[in-house]
């Protein structure tokens, strides 16, 4: 089985690994039992992710799939991260082979339940600031 | 750096093999099935290596059926002895539950058509238990197939005391030695063994070559219809050169038996001693009762593809029973059956030597090894459970 050259640079140099202490979202999916957990931190400011980090484990493809997402949605919005798709995901990979097409699964799954961890604490900080919370969002 | 260290894959064909099959190409080149002397020079050619593959085996030429490898000649031995057995009415056939997937294929086709497989447990030393063959044997079993030696994680099974139960009882015996044939001393008639499978890959023969033993005595059925090759079991012209090379092989490696198993032993503690250092690590299956050169550990909080990937950077070539690749999701059956959870059968590596490896070689793995393992696990939020302590 091999890989393209672009996976094997997420793969052996992955942009954006580790973690974000203060975090608005963090999201983690999969598990351990089946071989692979992704977990991606956020930092949302003005509803754009302005930091991304994350913590892979799993094989080569999801490495390089966690990489190359954290790459894609940095910069965005919130709105346009939740458009991710696997598939946008491999394109930009060039590609993975049949069996590796769940670990870009698993990289899209991450990247929205860290904006839905987001959402819920977003939330909640407008409920517990219900005075300032004028706007009513 | 280049170190191969994947030998349990397969090996590198040696010289004498390689310069003792070319002529078989070009001068030796006849139809053992013809009358005339160019045929006649390849028949005397196919019997010595008959022979050769005997005599390490200590079984006669008559004995040795040559196949297109391991695979063929598990299948062949496990579906004779099936059929030895229906035709007494006996569908009861025992094996173990790490076996090659060439014999638990075929298994699983015969309980389809109505026999009943029981799988004895290896338990978390990777060994089956004398007594557990004892009681699981019943009235209606047909065959007994244990593997000499497990190809994953190298242990050594209890073949002659397994033989010895079988043989007390009437029972076929069958053994997978596709890993232990030139790597430990056989012996087919001390070992009580009926059928015993080989592969010449294993042991720097070529490919697609392979043998099957077959007692004396047990009546052995027609595997593949065709001309009178192999005494009419096995048709189809046989496959000199890698036949040839087989038995070159086989004399080759088997001669310097203790000195290769010396040297290999001496690879496999250096790597044993400095990989148990690294924290979470542990040795699958094992420590004493092992093959010269297998050696597997499992190292928590990562997973073995990404560990290939990065040692295969570095020049080393090991393997993994860790199979997301498959699909499944499922790690080795292998280690699953040494009672290893789902998580921590997936940080699996495997490194297999032989004598064509050396000390600077393991020494290189050493070193490149535990940079790896922590770089993975940094970047792991499964280790970082593990040092939480979740
Ligand atoms: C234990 C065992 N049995 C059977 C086989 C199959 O042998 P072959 O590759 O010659 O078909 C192998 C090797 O792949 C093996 O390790
Ligand atoms: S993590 Fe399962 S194959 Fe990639």
């Amino acid at each position: 089985m091999a890989y393209s050259k672009i996976v094997m640079d997420h793969f052996e140099n992955p942009r954006n690994v580790g973690k974000i202490m203060d975090a608005d979202g963090i999201g983690e999916v999969g598990n351990a039992v089946c071989g692979d957990i992704m977990k991606i931190y956020l930092k949302i400011e003005d509803d754009t992710i302005s930091d991304v980090k994350f913590n892979t484990f799993g094989c080569g493809a999801a490495i390089a799939a966690s990489s190359m997402t954290t790459e894609l949605i940095k910069g965005k919005t919130v709105d346009q991260a939740l458009q991710l798709t696997n598939k946008a995901v491999m394109e930009a990979l060039d590609g993975l082979p049949p069996v590796k097409h769940h670990c870009s699964v698993l990289a899209e799954e991450a990247v929205k339940a860290a904006i839905d961890d987001y959402y819920k604490k977003h939330n909640n900080k407008e409920v517990c600031g219900a005075s300032t919370c004028a706007t009513g969002k | 750096m280049k170190v191969y260290a994947d030998n349990a894959a397969t090996t590198v064909v040696s010289k004498e093999v390689v310069n003792a099959m070319l002529p078989c190409f070009t001068k030796i080149y006849g139809n053992p099935s013809s009358v005339h002397t160019i045929g006649q020079e390849a028949a005397i050619e196919l019997e010595n290596a008959r022979s050769t593959i005997g005599k390490w085996l200590n079984a006669e030429p008559r004995e040795i059926f040559f196949t297109s490898g391991g695979t063929e000649a598990d299948n062949w031995a496990i579906q004779n002895a099936a059929a030895i057995g229906a035709k007494k009415n006996k569908r009861h056939i025992i094996s173990s539950r790490f076996e090659h997937h060439a014999v638990l294929h075929t298994l699983n086709k015969l309980e389809k058509q109505g026999f009943e497989i029981q799988l004895l447990e290896v338990y978390n030393d990777g060994l089956v238990r004398p007594e557990d063959l004892q009681s699981a044997l019943r009235e209606d079993t047909a065959l007994v197939t244990i593997m000499y030696a497990n190809n994953e994680i190298g242990t050594v099974q209890p073949i002659s005391q397994l033989g010895k139960i079988c043989r007390d009882h009437g029972v076929i015996f069958h053994t997978d030695a596709v890993q232990a044939v030139g790597h430990v001393p056989i012996d087919v008639k001390e070992e009580f063994i009926d059928l015993l499978s080989l592969s010449a890959h294993k042991f720097h023969g070529p490919k697609g070559v392979g043998a099957l033993y077959c007692r004396k005595g047990l009546p052995l059925n027609v595997f593949i219809e065709g001309g009178a090759q192999e005494r009419g079991k096995r048709g189809g012209t046989e496959n000199i050169p890698s036949i040839v090379g087989m038995a070159v092989a086989l004399e080759q490696i088997s001669r310097n038996m203790e000195r290769n198993s010396d040297k290999v032993f001496a690879l496999h503690n250096t790597l044993i001693e400095a990989l148990s250092a690294i924290p979470r690590s542990r040795l699958n299956g094992s420590r004493e009762k092992r093959l010269p050169g297998i050696v597997n550990f499992c190292f928590e909080g990562i997973e073995g593809e990404a560990m290939l990937l990065m040692l295969d950077a570095l020049g080393i070539c090991a393997s993994s029973g860790s199979a997301c690749t498959s699909g499944s999701l499922d790690p080795s059956h292998v280690l699953l059956a040494l009672g290893l959870p789902h998580e921590i059968a997936h940080g699996s590596l495997r490194m297999s030597f032989s004598e064509y490896n050396n000390k600077e070689e393991v020494d290189y793995i050493i070193e490149k090894l535990p940079p790896i393992i922590q770089r993975l696990r940094s970047m792991s939020p499964v280790w970082e459970k593990i040092e939480r302590g979740e």
